[in-house]
């Protein structure tokens, strides 16, 4: 069983390219391999700056002979079905066989492919490989066409047994494969012969290259962390800069550095930004002082100096750097102090989308909202209108333009010392949470306010331009938005009406057709809307509900009203998609979403998720699984009735009429229930009132048991569907529980 | 060559040497004004089609944006690029690359040198290509680049281009923190000029200029002018009626790209150009360039048949 090594020596690999590129050679190779009848035993795959290694164990020497049969057509079917079967199975027509089967004569192949040498199937694999490798961005060099990440130069690919190792031939472009590589840039740059993996390892580290990505950044760790421990000091922590530094050297070399004086008074984020994205440098703070004081950098050299030149390089690369960083802090400060008008002055020139405006009007409007959300967030207007004026300013500041991801925590630095109030100054920093999944939501009320605001601006406005997510299409991160908005809702527990916001907020914006009429009447559409408790899964239900509102309100409403509706209705339905995605995490079933979603109050999320996680809770019970049961046998008797009769049977049942004790028994549970139920259902207690709903499981099942409701006696009968229709009506102030599956 | 250089122009000498010494035709600089030595015709141009080229010059850039009025120790808003373009790029171009710093001083055993990942795009020209930034102790020494398209032409051989910041080289090794401060001539000599001598007051006029008075109304007219120029250049008729001969103007059409190219910057540093006008300014510069690279393949120089 040979072992076989294989290295793709390069120049220069991207740090960020090599642990994918390593795992794709592994997986390209043994999948050729595997596929053309090859057995291995291990595999792993190793890279560097310059090379990409894979190292495969217990391979098979060579492929087995296969043998295969193949049952073809009829002897004397036409030449066409033989002659495919022919190309199908690629042998001739002397070299069928004929065979009596049970219809009769009929042509069989046999094809009979024999073993191959390892070596020839390795070659053939290897080379696809190079040639298809899935390299984010590839190039061509000289004159050549052959494209790599960077230009190639060597290819280690040997076969090794006890006997010795055996070059695999091949030529690739004119790169042919051999038993060389050399080691370190500077350090080794002389080129020798390997036998195999284990003296490819060792003689690479005798020339100054570390194998293994884990082991470079283990090395670098650990001196670094020593280093540090040494001055009491400790380094601040970052796995991804550790990754990709280690993809930088193949040798490295810690260096501690010292950052000049006349830049500790910069905030620490800055220095730790500059540091990790201009040098890649590694942050070192005094646990004490909780300041960053120190660099921590990596060499991929060792010197005569022991790196005092370089060290020294470094620090003064970084002391420019600082230099410039805090020149803009300094600007910047200037700025901020004096009220940061310039800022906000140029952000006019800033467009945020060509139909929505400049961010200097998109500011104007998250302010107005921001104040108009305060109150049901528990923020002073006025601290939440002013938060949402400065809240973006830094964009238009030195230090962002320079570092963009410092975006907001500048602005919170800047609106200190700008003096305002701490909570406008976390706004600043806070108002774009939460951005993932898994980031903090805010809770500080003004916070609050202005990230809602700023989140429903963009909302309603892209809403109102038509420019929705559509499939996996989403440039504008709307469902990021929305997803915001809810977590934002449901963390604070924030009583919102989303629909009269967006409706709002959408007929406000609209400057062409702003009249206060039209507003008015959108707003008292959207109102009665909700009181009907709309489905929003249907696109004609606004119209629908736009008619019969037109014939109650008894006036003519203006297009633009019922347009702006409609678009708000829709972006309402979007946020419950994205609801049903949320909840859906958190283990409540996209049925139970949809039969609250039915409900009326369906725009504040807060009522809806309570009424979700109730109605999930009642169903995960006994009582509550049977009771669905029941809700819908007495569902279906009562429509089928209704159908049948051509009448609706919402009269009041009379427990005069009441004949078994079954039935008396469910006249008194229902009485009992909706006492219970309708006090609760005002309270928006949706526990009580699910848990007394549950609680009619038994006289509802008792009676189904007991009573024929198809009783010969019109009179009884009637009086049982009306009470049928009685435990339907009350099972619905709940939920629609129509919705429910199973 | 393992003595340091004493001055700034000694480096640039060493280099025009070694460069020499590799075969490459020692260019001078372009008469124009431009952002970096890529513009170069001897570059941009030659970068396409497939015949043999190898140059190196000296080339004076202007970057309005980043005047500092000469005192930040590293900004300028004048600097010398040199730049070295080889097609197609030799098997050993590190290497040879290499031995430039050791001509200039830089001791690889002492220093830590990396080639780490930047890839370079023009959107100005239309043109990219894969490489690297070298670094030199932390601090980016060249910019090293295998080009791959120019003009929207795809680069066919692969032209390997090095660019030197030079201001920024020179100060690393003579030791100087502050750009004014460098030796500009041999510090021994009879009238010892440093970098200020020369350029101080240069950078306080032109960073007053460019940021604050320069005349935008006309900036822009100017621009106007070059792109329309560049354009009907280019639409003259492949025929010269006056000689008969076959004569495409791909260079004076690229001088007004080129023109049009420092015009946009100079309205950038001049803060008129809002974040969406930008994009519209590159397409428009790169339009003209991609216009140029379209006539250049057609010409003898750019590999089309005589």
């Amino acid at each position: 069983m040979p072992d076989l090594l294989i290295e793709l020596f390069s120049e220069e690999i991207p740090a960020r390219m090599q642990k994918r590129a390593a795992d794709d050679l592994k997986k390209l190779v043994t999948d050729g391999l595997v596929e053309a009848g090859l057995t291995y035993a291990g595999a792993a795959a190793f890279s560097t700056p310059r090379r990409l290694t894979l190292s495969l164990d217990g391979l098979s020497a060579e492929s087995k002979a296969t043998r295969e049969e193949r049952k073809g057509p009829k002897v004397g079917a036409p030449d066409k079905a033989v002659e495919g079967f022919l190309r199908g199975a690629g042998v001739a027509r002397e070299d069928l066989e004929v065979r009596d089967d049970k219809k009769g004569q009929v042509y069989f192949a046999i094809i009979e492919k024999p073993g191959r040498m390892a070596a020839d199937i390795i070659a053939e694999v290897l080379e696809n490989a190079i040639r298809n490798f899935p390299w984010p961005k590839s190039m061509r060099w000289g004159a050549g066409a052959l494209k790599w990440v960077r230009p190639l130069h060597s290819i280690i690919c040997i076969l090794s047994d006890e006997g010795g190792a055996q070059v695999v031939p091949m030529d690739i472009d004119g790169i042919t494969s051999g038993d060389i590589t050399r080691g370190h840039r500077f350090l080794a740059p002389d080129s020798f012969n390997v036998t195999g993996f284990d003296d490819y390892e060792a003689k690479l580290k005798r020339a100054n290259v570390i194998l293994r990505a884990d082991e470079r950044a283990e090395t670098i760790w650990h001196e670094a962390t020593n280093q540090a421990f040494a001055l009491g000091l400790e380094v601040v922590e970052d796995r991804g800069l550790l990754a990709e530094v280690a993809g930088l050297v193949e040798w490295p070399v810690v260096l501690l550095g010292k950052i000049d004086d006349d830049f500790l008074g910069l905030p620490p984020e800055v220095l730790q930004t500059s540091m990790k994205e201009h040098q890649k440098f590694f942050s070192v703070r005094n646990p004490k002082s909780n300041r960053i004081e120190r660099f921590v950098t990596v060499a991929n050299m060792e010197t005569a100096d022991n790196g005092a030149t370089i060290l020294a390089g470094n620090q003064k690369v970084l002391s420019a750097r600082l230099a410039d960083a805090k020149f803009f802090w300094e600007n910047d400060l200037r700025v901020a102090k004096a009220g940061m008008e310039p800022w906000l002055d140029s952000l006019s020139n800033v467009t945020f989308h060509n139909k929505l405006g400049s961010q200097k009007e998109r500011i104007e409007r998250i302010a107005a909202l921001a104040r108009e959300i305060a109150p049901s967030v528990g923020a002073d207007p006025d601290l939440a209108e002013q938060a949402a004026r400065v809240a973006k300013a830094d964009l238009s500041s030195e230090m962002v333009f320079e570092f963009p991801e410092l975006q907001g925590l500048m602005g919170r630095y800047y609106a200190t010392e700008a003096g305002l109030d701490a909570s406008v100054a976390a706004a600043c920093q806070e108002h774009y949470s939460p951005l993932g999944p898994s980031d903090d939501v805010p809770t500080a009320p003004v916070s609050v306010a202005v990230a809602l605001a700023d989140k429903i601006d963009t909302l309603t406005g892209f809403w109102a331009i038509d420019e929705k997510p559509t499939g996996s299409k989403d440039p504008f991160a709307l469902r990021r938005a929305a997803l915001g908005v809810i977590r934002l809702i449901w963390q604070n527990e924030l009583s919102i009406e989303l629909l009269t916001l967006f409706t709002h907020k959408i007929s406000l914006d609209d400057i062409s057709r702003s009249a206060s009429e039209a507003l008015s009447n959108a707003l008292e559409l959207s109102d009665f809307l909700k009181n009907k408790g709309f489905d929003a899964d249907s696109d004609n239900i606004v119209a629908k509900h736009f008619k019969d509102w037109i014939l109650l309100s008894g006036e003519e409403a203006s297009e633009s009203a019922w347009e702006n509706v409609a678009t708000s209705v829709d972006l309402l339905s979007f946020f419950h998609d994205r609801l049903k995605v949320f909840l859906k995490d958190k283990g409540i079933r996209h049925d139970i979403i949809d039969a609250c979603i039915a409900m009326p109050g369906n725009d504040d999320l807060t009522l809806l998720v309570k009424r979700a996680e109730a109605l999930a809770t009642t169903l995960a019970t006994d009582d509550g699984e049977n009771l669905i049961q029941g809700f819908k046998r007495a569902n279906n008797i009562l429509t089928q009735a209704e159908e049948k009769d051509g009448v609706e049977y919402s009269y009041g049942a009379d427990i005069k009429f009441a004949e078994d004790d079954a039935e008396k028994a469910l006249f008194s549970a229902l009485d009992a229930a909706d006492a219970k139920i309708a006090p609760a259902m005002k309270n928006e207690d949706f526990s009580t009132a699910m848990t007394a709903m549950a609680a009619l499981r038994g006289p509802i099942d008792a009676f189904f048991t007991d009573v024929q409701v198809n009783a010969d006696s019109e009179i009884l009968r009637r009086n049982r569907l009306n009470l049928l229709s009685r435990i339907r009506n009350i099972c619905l102030t709940v939920a629609d529980l129509n919705k429910i599956e199973g | 060559m393992a003595d340091k250089p004493r001055s700034f122009q000694e480096i640039i000498l060493r280099l025009q040497n070694y460069w020499a010494s590799k075969g490459c035709a020692i260019l001078q600089p372009y008469d124009m004004e431009v952002g970096a030595g890529t513009f170069h015709p001897a570059t941009t141009l030659r970068a396409l089609g497939s015949k043999a080229w190898a140059a190196a010059y000296v080339q004076p850039s202007r970057r309005p944006t980043d005047g500092r009025y000469g005192e930040n120790p590293n900004r300028l808003q004048h600097y010398y690029q040199y730049q070295v373009l080889i097609k197609p790029s030799p098997p050993d171009l590190q290497e040879l690359y290499l031995g430039s710093l050791a001509a200039i001083g830089i001791d690889a055993s002492l220093h830590d040198i990396r080639f780490v990942e930047d890839d370079w795009e023009s959107p100005t020209l239309g043109a990219w290509g894969l490489g690297w930034e070298v670094w030199c102790d932390g601090m980016e020494v060249s910019q090293f680049t295998y080009f791959q398209q120019v003009g929207g032409h795809d680069c066919k051989p692969v032209s390997g281009e090095l660019t030197y910041g030079l201001e920024r080289l020179a100060m690393y090794v003579l030791g100087v923190d502050h750009v004014m401060d460098m030796p500009f001539n041999d510090p021994q000599s009879p009238s010892p000029l440093l970098y200020r001598d020369v350029f101080k007051q240069t950078e306080e006029e032109y960073a007053r200029w460019n940021f604050d008075v320069a005349d935008t109304e006309i900036l822009l007219q100017h621009f106007k002018d070059a792109e329309a120029e560049c354009q009907r250049i280019l639409e003259q008729p492949a025929e010269d009626p006056k000689t008969g001969k076959r004569i495409i103007m791909a260079h004076p059409a690229y001088d007004q790209c080129i023109k049009a190219s420092h015009l946009f910057n100079l309205l950038d540093a001049r803060g008129v150009i809002s974040v969406t006008e930008r994009q519209a300014y590159i397409g428009r510069v790169r339009a003209l360039a991609k216009l140029c690279a379209d006539a250049f393949v057609q010409t003898e120089a750019g590999g089309a048949a005589a």
